[in-house]
């Protein structure tokens, strides 16, 4: 038993309820104090290695064999009172979406102080004494009542930092952290990350850090262990993943997220006017989310709408669709003036304009096949009969690079990235003017999202269709805008081509968001810190 | 194959109590030894190899009237469930559609009807109209379809806010589609659930009625009233009144087994497959 370690995993295998294997024999070692990134896209296994530490099977999951010693103790062989002691005193975990993982109904500092006092760690002045110094430590404002605030009373980030203080506070030897800065937004996450880096090289606490994105483990792992489905790609240290990955699925990943930020921008065009917004304000409620928006877009051409959330991107694109009506403002298409609601306008006004949405599971209805989904369009357009309309489907499918026997398949047949095709294919099927994605690829792993932009890409060439491009990933911006413009609380903060919104001189907001955006560099994070005045730990 | 394999044992023997009433509902009344209203010896004779069930209150054989009684008891509560589940999906789907003041008023009156207990506005209305079995089924239906219309309501609200029926509502559907294609296909598998257990509440209430004289009237048979015209019996230590009791357990019973297994795995009302 070497002591330095503080967990050892040998040979992990976890079964799914239905028996399927999700992690396959995966071993793994922590040294007190070491931190590392496991990588991998979705379903790769990393949440449910980093569960396993724990000795916990999530949804009905089992750990069907192998070893997990945390501490010299091994979860396998005690029992669950045994487990129990170590979950929170040894090992805790920091969730990605701490919105979901707090008690609304209980103060925070209540729900930070219950670890060490289930546990006996603590009593209770020591256990108030310890989460002040934690909360200090995480830089939470006025920390000294930070506890007594309710869960909807702290900002997402705050949040986020809090559960970090809960997770900590019966100073665990190990931190299992689950994509912990994933849902926050890149300016908030570098604060996040930095306090997360410090925090654990000052208590010398050991982690498992979660992530599909290589650029923030760069800043914070030590050594790095690369999944797919559920098996070991490769591992080692930081450097020489980032470096010299060997494995060609490591290189892939490593130069997917390296060409993510080196977009130049793209062609511009000199068409029509295709849209044009003027003076758009919308309110939700009584808030104001959109403030005098203007947006024009060309024929052909790639807007992109960028900003952090609650910046009013997503509902300016709700907007030009009819969804929520407008306070005021005109929104034209093709010099023509829409009705402000999609229920008072043309059939003809509705087909010119399509949406792709984030989230391609609840795109699909999950009762129709794919055919029926994309020749609907094409029925209710242009009614089409049967025949044409299997042609039509067929010809779309090889144009969006899906098998043509996909047509008989319902959704869930088919996995992210498809769905996501399929859902382009049916705005296609309806020979739309204008697109509207909606964070089309920010549900999807790197390389798929890789994909389907270059889809689009292909697709606008060849078909000549415009995007309205909504995201809050500034890589994405790079690569398949013409033009950007930067949203940010319902304002638009700076509008030109791709080109110089990108470059010199910035606009300071704008500077912000592109110096958050993590880089693959192992010192972006320091350089960056240094940068802003803050401390570098 | 894949389906019949997903069946589990307990939704089986739930699946045979359900077609064994069928088959009861269907041919009860033919196959019964004996008329219903025939007084075939004195009452509470114990069972003979005659009457396999023995006798009721008024010499009558148990076995037949419990056969016949099944088409009344059963018809009664599937005909109120139909008609409920027809109303209550119907204005359910439009308040969630719709929404605003349509649904608000529905909603409204909704609530005020499920503030009476059930049992009362049914015993006055039965009280009032005289109790005949159209009377009955329409009672029955419209103060259950509450209930469905509250169920039909809220998950055709969650399907309604997919991106997938926004998709369909951007494309200028109009309210058949949208009702008949995107939103009723993901929603059968709670509310078909939702009817196995209505229509239990409903045989159960339809044989409370009748146990306090209020459902269906004699000469009829049924279940319910059957308990009750012979409660008398089980003071005297005779089995009389289990036999009904028993069958509508049974069936209740059944109905449950198979909902069960209809309803697990898919808790969620988001309509989605996940």
């Amino acid at each position: 038993m070497n002591e330095s370690k503080v967990l050892q995993i040998r040979g992990l295998k976890v079964a799914a309820p239905n028996g399927a294997i999700l992690v396959d024999n995966v071993d793994l070692d922590l040294k007190r104090g070491e931190v590392k990134g496991l990588i991998g896209e979705s379903g790769a296994g990393k949440s449910t290695i980093g569960l396993a530490a724990m000795g916990y099977g999530r949804n009905g999951c089992r750990i069907v064999g192998g070893e997990i010693i945390v501490n010299g103790v091994s979860l396998m062989t005690i029992d669950r009172a045994g487990r129990e002691a170590v979950r929170g005193a040894g090992i805790a975990y920091v969730a990605q979406s701490a919105a979901a993982a707090f008690n609304p109904a209980m103060k925070i500092g209540e729900q930070i102080m219950e670890g060490p006092l289930y546990h006996g760690i603590m009593n209770r002045q020591e256990a108030e004494a310890w989460m002040l110094e934690l909360l200090q430590a995480l830089q939470l404002p006025d920390y000294q009542n930070f506890g007594s605030r309710y869960p909807h009373q702290v900002s997402g980030g705050q949040l986020q930092r809090a559960m970090v203080a809960m997770a900590m506070s019966c100073r665990p030897d190990i931190l299992v952290l689950d994509e912990p800065t994933t849902a926050l937004d890149v300016t908030t996450q570098i604060e996040v990350l930095a306090l997360l880096r410090s925090l654990i090289q000052r208590y010398d606490t050991a982690a498992l850090y979660i992530t599909h994105d290589l650029a923030v483990v760069a800043q914070i792992a030590d050594s790095i262990l690369v999944l797919r489905h559920g098996k070991e790609v490769e591992a080692g240290s930081a450097e020489q993943i980032l470096e010299q990955p060997q494995q060609d699925y490591t290189r892939r990943l490593v130069s997917e997220r390296k060409a993510h930020m080196s977009g130049e921008g793209v062609h511009h065009k000199n068409g029509e006017v295709l849209l044009e917004a003027r003076d758009v304000t919308a309110y939700y409620g009584r808030k104001k989310v959109l403030d005098k928006v203007q947006c024009l877009l060309r024929k052909g051409e790639t807007l992109a709408v960028v900003g952090e959330s609650g910046s009013g991107k997503s509902t300016l694109a709700r907007v030009i669709a009819g969804l929520p009506p407008h306070s005021s403002g005109v929104v034209s298409l093709a010099g023509h003036r829409l009705a402000d609601k999609y229920t008072q306008r043309s059939r003809e006004e509705l087909r010119r304009i399509q949406l792709v949405y984030q989230l391609p599971d609840v795109a699909l209805n999950p009762r129709h096949t794919v055919g029926e989904i994309i020749g609907r369009p094409m029925s209710f357009y242009f009614g089409m009969n049967d025949e044409q309309r299997a042609s039509e489907v067929n010809r779309l499918l090889d144009l969006i690079g899906l098998p043509r026997d996909f047509a008989e398949r319902l959704p869930k047949a088919l996995s992210g990235g498809q769905k996501q095709r399929v859902c382009i294919a049916r705005a296609l099927a309806a020979r739309p003017d204008l697109i509207i994605c909606d964070e089309v690829t920010s549900a999807l792993d790197p390389l798929v999202a890789d994909e389907i932009l270059t889809l689009l890409q292909s697709l606008q060439n060849e078909l000549g269709v415009s995007y309205l491009f909504i995201t809050h990933d500034l890589g994405v911006v790079r690569r398949i805008a013409d033009r950007t413009m930067v949203m940010q609380h319902g304002r638009i903060v700076e509008t030109g081509t791709t080109e110089e919104v990108f470059a010199p001189p910035y606009q300071p907001y704008t500077e912000q968001l592109i110096t958050s955006v993590p880089e693959l560099r192992r010192d972006w994070l320091d350089g960056v810190l240094a940068k802003r005045g803050l401390p570098v730990a | 194959m894949k389906f019949l394999r997903s069946i589990t044992p307990t939704a089986w023997i739930g699946l045979f109590i359900i077609s064994l009433n069928l088959v009861l509902f269907v041919a009860g009344p033919h196959i019964a030894p004996f008329a219903q209203e025939e007084i075939v010896g004195s009452p509470f004779d114990p069972p003979s190899a005659a009457h396999w069930f023995g006798l009721d209150q008024n010499g009558r054989d148990m076995l037949s009237r419990l056969l016949a009684g099944a088409q009344m008891s059963i018809g009664v509560s599937l005909a109120a469930s139909v008609l409920s589940f027809t109303i209550g999906i119907t204005l359910g789907f439009i308040a969630a559609i719709f929404g605003g003041w349509l649904d608000t008023v529905l909603s409204r009156i909704v609530d005020t009807v499920m503030c009476i207990p059930v049992l009362i506005s049914a015993l006055v209305v039965l009280q009032a109209l005289g109790s005949s079995i159209p009377v009955l089924i329409v009672t029955i239906a419209l103060l259950d379809s509450t209930r469905v219309f509250r169920l039909a309501r809220i998950v055709a609200q969650g399907i309604n806010v997919l991106e997938y029926a926004e998709t369909a509502r951007l494309r200028g559907e109009g309210l058949l589609w949208l009702v008949f294609k995107e939103i009723l296909p993901n929603a059968l598998p709670p509310l078909i659930a939702e009817f196995g257990l209505r229509f239990c509440f409903t045989f159960l209430f339809v044989a409370g009625l009748s146990f306090l004289g209020l459902g269906i009237q004699p000469p009829f048979a049924d279940w319910g009233g059957m308990v009750k015209d012979n409660q008398q019996a089980i003071l005297y230590g005779l089995y009389a009144p289990l036999y009904p009791a028993a069958a509508i357990a049974i069936l209740t019973i059944g109905v449950n087994l198979v909902v069960d297994w209809l309803l697990a795995g898919r808790s969620a009302i988001q309509g989605a497959d996940r």
